[in-house]
């Protein structure tokens, strides 16, 4: 307990910050619209996703292109383990986030060893996340290429995470899913693994040099990021009650999470949160434009594709200013102000 | 003499080049042994033997008891023998303190024990005044002090310093020395790659010359730097050590 105590104080400032963050995001349900609280469920969800992606990617820098995998893992730990055993989704989630933590263990360990890093780390997960999207269309104890439907609860269901009549609940689950994963980041970033991840990310040699063992580090970097990712996705099958290996593993998925981080700051504790925000709003705002442009935008009007046009460009003008994402920007503006 | 570290017959091969060749000597308990020659000579070489980073084709390196040279760098680092390098490498993402840190939890496992004892070796290394500051933008003299002060926060038993002084002006130099000694009276062994002559020879207990790989000479300052051999092969004309 005191060492709890001890870290509690040493990241005292990370913790205002979260209950901060918390009670206002607490707070959303009780102003919006259903069809605005399940854009805000979404962009929780991948900000979850990216809060998992950002331990391995952020921390410890090893870049995955392939965190669909953890996230598929997790979507389909829970969609199995209820519609064939009949196990609670929330302990799926548990279960789900350990099925990936192994499966990050494994695969990490021989990438590691091999030394894969870079780029060529990148396609491994990019491939790894390939062949389990692959195996699970065609695999048909999982549902093949027809996917697992999650059978309706009916109603608020505490034990099945389902809330059809009061969907602000399924959004406190998955802001307390947020919360308690920020919570165990900045823990683990406070203490010595953190402190081993920063320094393998910074260099190896000399980390290693200091009586790092990399590998482990990376391993243990592998395992937090796959936890949490593949909570996420566990929780996206509950609020999609559907799943299939497209939405799972597809590639699409892996840069859904790993966006998030890089729009906020890639290596924050803030910025997956902070990009998944930003990017909600500004895919909503774009859709909207061009649902109901202003009048003098009429031509505009219904014109299909345009709003992901419009979204992907501004995304660009804003990874060209703020190449390390919004807080990487604020930070170098505040440290170039002399001291 | 008590030795901490032995290293035996070590010779180290790149293709045809012979970079260290059969190479013997042994660190006392308390010891500040530097080892000086030319560039190319084989002095970074032998260092990255000692320290893991490249096993030796021949011979064995001995520390604490054990043979350590066929254990990663890590593992030699968690024994207690540290190494710095030629090129400073700094966590360049992490602050000065956040730095010093990272070496500090290797024996301390405690956040607030792990800060606390590496604000002390900022303090040992003079620059406690810049701990928060980002490692972009220090000066070569507070690189080299950090490389110092994140090998000295792990509590070596040995501590390997590649050419420390280098680079350094005359001043920031002399201040360095005096850190380094300090180090040795906290109860360090030290093995000191150095260029600055003046520097090495007023620094060192021993002094050995490490010329094309194999080792020329050892012994005190004083008797090195009239040996006939160095002489000829290395300081070139008798030199004079410089008074403290």
């Amino acid at each position: 307990m005191s060492k709890i105590r001890k870290l509690a104080q040493a990241s005292s400032r990370d913790l205002m910050v979260l209950a901060i963050v918390v009670t206002i995001l607490a707070l959303v349900p009780f102003g919006v619209s259903r069809f605005t609280l399940s854009v805000a469920i979404a962009a929780l969800i991948f900000a979850l996703a990216g809060i998992g992606w950002n331990v391995l990617s952020g921390f410890a820098g090893q870049f995955s292109f392939g965190h669909a995998a953890y996230f598929g893992l997790g979507a389909y730990t829970v969609a199995v383990t209820l519609t064939k055993y009949s196990i609670s989704p929330w302990l799926g989630l548990i279960l789900g986030g350990l099925v990936a933590a192994v499966f990050g263990l494994l695969t990490g360990w021989i990438s590691f060893r091999f030394g894969l890093k870079g780029a060529y780390f990148a396609l491994a997960t990019f491939a790894l996340a390939e062949m389990l999207r692959l195996t699970f269309n065609t695999v048909d104890f999982v549902g093949a290429g027809i996917g697992i439907t999650i059978p309706l609860a009916g109603g608020d269901d505490w034990a099945r995470i389902q809330f059809e009549d009061t969907p602000s609940l399924q959004y406190w689950v998955i802001l307390g899913l947020v919360a308690l994963s920020t919570l165990a980041v900045i823990g683990v970033m406070k203490s010595r693994i953190g402190s081993m991840m920063l320094a393998v990310r910074e260099d190896e040699d000399a980390a290693s040099a200091l009586g790092i063992n990399p590998l482990r580090a990376k391993l243990i970097a592998i395992a937090i990021s796959g936890f949490i990712t593949a909570l996420a996705g566990g929780f996206y099958t509950q609020s999609l009650l559907f799943i299939n290996s497209d939405l799972a593993f597809g590639p699409l998925v892996s840069v859904l999470i790993l966006l998030r981080p890089i729009i906020g700051g890639v290596g924050t504790i803030w910025g997956p949160v902070l990009g998944a925000g930003i990017l909600s709003v500004l895919g909503e705002a774009t859709r909207s434009l061009v649902r109901q442009p202003p009048s003098f935008l009429q031509i505009i009007e219904g014109v299909n594709g345009l709003d992901q046009v419009l979204f992907g460009l501004i995304l660009v003008v804003v990874i060209i200013r703020a190449p390390d994402g919004v807080l990487g920007w604020f930070r170098r503006r505040r440290q170039s102000r002399p001291a | 003499m008590n030795p901490v570290l032995s290293v035996r017959s070590v010779t180290k091969r790149f293709g045809g080049l012979t970079a260290v060749n059969g190479v013997s000597l042994d660190l006392g308990e308390g010891e500040i042994l530097g080892i000086i020659g030319p560039n190319g000579a084989g002095k970074t070489t032998l260092f990255n033997v000692i320290s893991g980073a490249i096993p030796p084709d021949q011979g064995e390196v001995v520390y604490g008891g054990d043979r350590i040279d066929r254990l990663a760098p890590y593992e030699i680092a968690s024994r207690g023998l540290v190494r710095t390098f030629q090129v400073a490498k700094p966590f360049t993402g992490l602050t000065v303190l956040e730095n010093v840190m990272v070496g500090a939890f290797l024996r301390r496992p405690e956040h607030d024990e792990a800060k606390v004892h590496a604000r002390a070796m900022l303090e040992r290394t003079g620059l406690d005044a810049l701990a928060d500051r980002p490692v972009k933008g220090l000066t070569l003299s507070a690189r080299k002090r950090l490389e110092l002060a994140r090998a000295l926060a792990t509590d070596p038993t040995v501590l390997l310093l590649d050419e420390v002084l280098a680079g350094l002006t005359p001043t920031e130099g002399a201040e360095m020395v005096k850190v380094v000694r300090a180090i040795r009276d906290g109860g360090v062994s030290l093995l000191v790659i150095e260029h600055v002559m003046a520097a090495i020879m007023a620094l060192s207990d021993r002094v050995a010359v490490i010329h094309h790989g194999e080792l020329l000479a050892i012994g005190p300052p004083a008797q090195i730097a009239k040996d006939p051999t160095v002489v000829a092969a290395y300081l070139g004309e008798e030199f004079q050590i410089a008074p403290d």
